[in-house]
């Protein structure tokens, strides 16, 4: 009796199992990989000649080119800024700092919009640093600085909250047995913060770089899109569906598309070394 | 014991920090804040509530909240399945969750576009044996916010199943109760908080998404056109009161979500004495 509930049980478990499965997979086939298989499928299908024409184009490559210098320079930015940052939310205490900390979250809710908006009123002719063009003589709006800007703001949070659990986790003994030891603070930084906290700070350097790549709505309020000034990958993908130039627009966001790829592999990669780094460590 | 030139140090890597986040931070917010009240809280009130803003802030909310919810659900068997099951094809399936991560927001616009738009294989099939429209409609916005929230449940569930034993489980089952009363019993309560907030991440995520929808959606006025997109056409036309009202309405919301997440996860995690991972991104 007993074995035959138990069969029963293991019976209705397997078929659970099956129809779980299945669901899951359908889920994922329809919302995922269908959408993906038909952009591969679209540029596969064109010939090589004409693909090539497309991307070839100098549009494409001064778009690429302005994508990766504005990635690349909001992970400088905001990996610098962002260790300052982790380590005086975890080390220093101030009145103000709980509201700080939950402001760091702000651009993980905003509408990208809202934000290229906010930097349209910022230096808009009547905004509070309407004037800071004339200042520094060279334009903020539709030019470099305020797309530098908006993708900083847009990836802010990433180093920040990856590297704040390491540094609280690894606590204060070990810098301070760095200094007992006669190394001074640029030493102990190199030598013993640095190595612990590596991977996670790598770890939000590349969610920073893969946030930056796919920035669209903040930069294309501020950008103008002014192709071969203000043209990013995005915007010229954008504008290229609008002009039903669909070849070149394809073609453009799936390299994108392959590009955000390696970096999620290169995350997940890192992921694993964190956990390691965490597992081993306890 | 701190020197002279450690504690000079100290101070101004924390002038930099605090620096940094209010010109980032603060002062955004402070020129969004007093721009949408600029020409007084009447006026503000009087954007809102004309029939297209308010028609583009209903139809964000509904389409968020069905997402939610068809989230919250798939989500937590998504994340089930990969934790208590093995199979073939398993770590790739893992994988293809995180891809809306990694794919920028206007490229899976575009390809739910080829597939489901006018000349795609799909959207033609669609039309013409069940005459459902999903791109340019309501549905397109739907299937672009469930694409780009899929993670956030998965991946806020997925730790915590592992942590709660199968034992408990099974313990349930060789008692006779069925599989839907263990998991409503055994399960779904120690499951809820990470469900929850995993959904209203997703849900804050949802509210301002632009780049997937101004897409698929065809931005229809009083039909298919959300908050954010509504928010760029009033930049356009230069309308910046109707601008901010409705970028103030948005952040607030999204905000508002996001805080409570964060406060209740923090709550709970006390409770429990660990730290629960919450999705990002």
């Amino acid at each position: 009796m007993a074995e035959k509930k138990l069969f029963s049980f293991s019976e209705k478990g397997a078929k659970l199992r099956v129809v779980l499965i299945s669901v899951v997979v359908l889920y994922i086939g329809v919302l995922v990989v269908a959408p993906l298989s038909a952009l591969v499928r679209a540029v596969l299908l064109s010939d090589v000649g004409s693909l090539g024409k497309v991307l070839l184009q100098p549009d494409v490559f001064y778009a690429f080119g302005l994508t990766l210098a504005l990635a690349l320079a909001a992970v400088v930015l905001n990996t610098f800024f962002g260790l300052i940052v982790a380590w005086v939310m975890v080390r220093h205490h101030f009145p103000g700092k709980k509201f700080l900390n939950g402001l760091i979250d702000l651009p993980f809710a905003v509408s990208p919009v809202v934000v290229g908006y906010v930097l349209f009123l910022l230096f808009g002719r009547d905004g509070w640093f309407g004037s800071l063009d004339n200042w520094i003589g060279i334009p903020i709006l539709f030019s470099w600085p305020s797309m530098l800007a908006a993708t900083v703001f847009v990836s802010l949070p990433f180093v920040i909250r990856e590297v704040m659990p390491v540094l609280q986790e690894i606590g204060t003994d070990q810098d301070q047995a760095s200094y007992t030891l006669g190394a001074n603070q640029w030493q102990t930084f190199w030598r013993v913060l640095l190595p612990s906290i590596r991977w996670g700070l790598l770890y939000g350097m590349t969610l920073t770089f893969a946030r930056s790549l796919g920035e669209f709505g903040a930069v294309f309020v501020v950008s103008g899109a002014i192709t071969q000034q203000t043209e990013t990958a995005t915007l010229f993908i954008y504008r290229s569906v609008e002009e039903r130039e669909y070849l070149a627009g394809y073609s453009v966001a799936l390299i994108l598309a392959g590009l955000s790829f390696c970096i999620l592999f290169l995350i997940e990669y890192l992921k694993k070394k964190e956990e390691k780094r965490l597992t081993h460590g306890h | 014991m701190k020197t002279g030139k450690s504690r000079l140090l100290s101070r101004s890597l924390r002038i930099t920090a605090i620096t940094y986040l209010v010109v980032m931070l603060v002062l955004p917010l402070l020129a969004l804040f007093s721009d949408s009240l600029s020409e007084g809280i009447v006026s503000f009130w009087k954007n809102m509530s004309q029939p297209v803003a308010l028609h583009a802030l209903k139809l964000t909310l509904i389409t968020a909240s069905v997402m939610a919810v068809v989230n919250a659900i798939m989500g937590t068997i998504t994340a089930y399945v990969l934790t208590r099951y093995s199979f073939f094809g398993k770590s790739l399936l893992s994988s293809l969750v995180d891809i809306p991560f990694a794919i920028p927001t206007l490229v899976t616009g575009v390809m739910l576009v080829i597939l489901y738009g006018p000349n795609g294989v799909v959207g033609t099939w669609l039309k013409e044996v069940f005459n459902l429209q999903v791109v340019f409609a309501p549905t397109g916005i739907l299937l672009a916010l469930l694409f780009v929230g899929l993670p956030y449940v998965v991946r806020s569930v997925q730790p915590v199943l592992h942590e709660v034993d199968v034992d408990q489980e099974e313990a349930a089952s060789t008692m006779g109760a069925s599989t839907w009363l263990t998991f409503r019993r055994v399960l779904f309560p120690a499951l809820r908080p990470a469900i929850l907030s995993g959904t209203l991440l997703s849900f804050a995520r949802a509210l301002g998404e632009f780049g997937s929808v101004v897409v698929v959606a065809g931005n229809i006025p009083m039909y298919s056109q959300t908050a954010s997109v509504y928010i760029m056409g009033e930049i356009e036309s230069q309308n910046q009161v109707a601008a901010s009202s409705m970028s103030v309405v948005l952040l607030t919301l999204s905000f508002a979500t996001i805080l409570f997440v964060d406060w209740y996860t923090r709550d709970k995690s006390l409770e429990a004495g660990e730290v629960p991972e919450v999705a990002e991104v």
